[in-house]
């Protein structure tokens, strides 16, 4: 494997009593597309958060292309998720009073680009992801599919490193699913973006390059290269 | 479904007769088709022609005398072969998974390697044809599909006995 874009070094992390992570450990190459298998509770949600410099673990390492994301303040973490990190959520990615256009154009926007620029890009993203004729639309006014495509969209407008994904079609049906599984895919791989997929459906995780799964909160299983 | 296969893992957990092979096969694996007597004691007799098990005495418990047969090392390892060996991902395996599961567990095998390898054999299948349905036509995609829905039914199942393996476990135990 190149040289990992992401590291987790012996991750604990626990909620109360309640122990999330119990030494899990995994490394994302550049352009890699990894997939978090497991049951409910087994910690794969959690180790996407840790990843994603959301959540700082107990103890262990979370490293980012040579800086300890476990180490930075909570306000460098922040400015690291906006300039490198896109995420995309099962439910409520979108901002529900900005329409489609303008929920794609916020990651430009915080980077400081202009409304006209922001919005043109966006645009530009949606019509990839073939939402454009939603660009007016607020989230209410769109079905669950088209949800996650805008979504997919303003994860990816701002060309990241990483993005993380937890459970993007979890809450679609197979067929819309599959659609944003390779608009997702299809635009990552288009970008040499990496992907951190949590998810539960075996279907969903055959487009990553790699599985793990995860048990009690350590990784049991590694699938792939 | 290795019904002779099924067999030789019954009898690693301990000698039978041949009725009480049928017995014990029947209670776990043969709810919709229990085994014939005749099958039985012909699967018997290959097995002990290809020197996987052996006659190891005679039980007679107050009826008729009745001949016992045991495992022997070479049937251990055939065994062991099976066991460490996914399935390849076809349809209807659930049969022969169930029965790894079960005879790993009485055997004091690792019952859980046998579901993850089996796990991993699928989760690459299932790559694969995905990976397959990019540029096909419609006509392929839904065959490919029609596989795919079929591996993951068969990963919910794996992933669903991995969870009770404990319980199952306790349950054979009794």
């Amino acid at each position: 494997m190149m040289e990992p874009l992401l590291t987790a070094r012996d991750l604990h992390l626990s909620f109360g009593a309640s122990p999330a992570l119990a030494g899990a450990s995994v490394d994302v190459a550049p352009g890699e597309i990894l997939a978090l298998l497991g049951p409910s509770g087994s910690g794969k949600s959690t180790l996407l958060h840790c990843l994603a410099g959301i959540l700082v673990p107990d103890s262990g390492e979370v490293g980012y292309r040579g800086i300890r994301l476990d180490r930075l303040s909570d306000d460098l973490r922040s400015e690291l998720r906006r300039s490198d990190f896109g995420f995309v959520f099962q439910f409520g990615s979108l901002v529900p009073e900005l329409s489609a256009v303008e929920n794609v154009a916020l990651p430009l926007r915080l980077a400081g680009h202009k409304r006209r620029t922001a919005e043109a890009r966006a645009l530009e993203w949606l019509e990839r992801l073939e939402v454009g004729e939603v660009a007016r639309k607020r989230a209410g006014e769109m079905s669950g599919g088209q949800g996650q495509r805008v979504a997919v969209a303003r994860a990816l407008v701002a060309g990241p490193r990483v993005v993380f994904a937890d459970e993007p079609t979890g809450a679609l049906d197979s067929l819309n699913g599959e659609l944003v599984m390779d608009l997702l895919v299809g635009a990552a791989r288009e970008q040499g973006t990496s992907i951190v997929l949590v998810t539960h459906e075996p279907r969903v995780a055959a487009y990553a390059d790699r599985e793990v799964v995860l048990r009690d909160g350590a990784l049991a299983l590694t699938v792939g290269a | 479904m290795s019904v002779p296969l099924t067999l030789l893992g019954l009898l690693q957990v301990r000698p039978r007769h041949g009725y009480d092979l049928k017995r014990a096969y029947d209670a776990h694996f043969g709810h919709d088709r229990p085994l014939k007597p005749g099958q039985v004691y012909s699967t018997l007799g290959r097995l002990e022609r290809d020197g996987f098990v052996v006659v190891s005495g005679t039980d007679r418990d107050g009826g008729p005398d009745r001949t016992t047969y045991a495992v022997t090392a070479e049937g251990v390892t055939d065994l062991d072969r099976w066991f460490a060996e996914p399935e390849g991902p076809a349809a209807y395996l659930q049969p022969v998974l169930f029965a790894k599961v079960v005879l790993a567990l009485q055997s004091g095998r690792d019952a859980a390697q046998v579901l993850d390898a089996q796990r991993a054999e699928h989760l690459v299948a299932m790559r694969e044809l995905t990976a397959l349905k990019k540029d096909a036509d419609l006509d392929r995609v839904l065959g490919l599909d029609f596989a795919l829905f079929h591996l993951e039914a068969d990963l919910r199942w794996l992933e669903h006995t991995a969870a009770r393996l404990d319980r199952l476990g306790k349950e054979l135990a009794r």
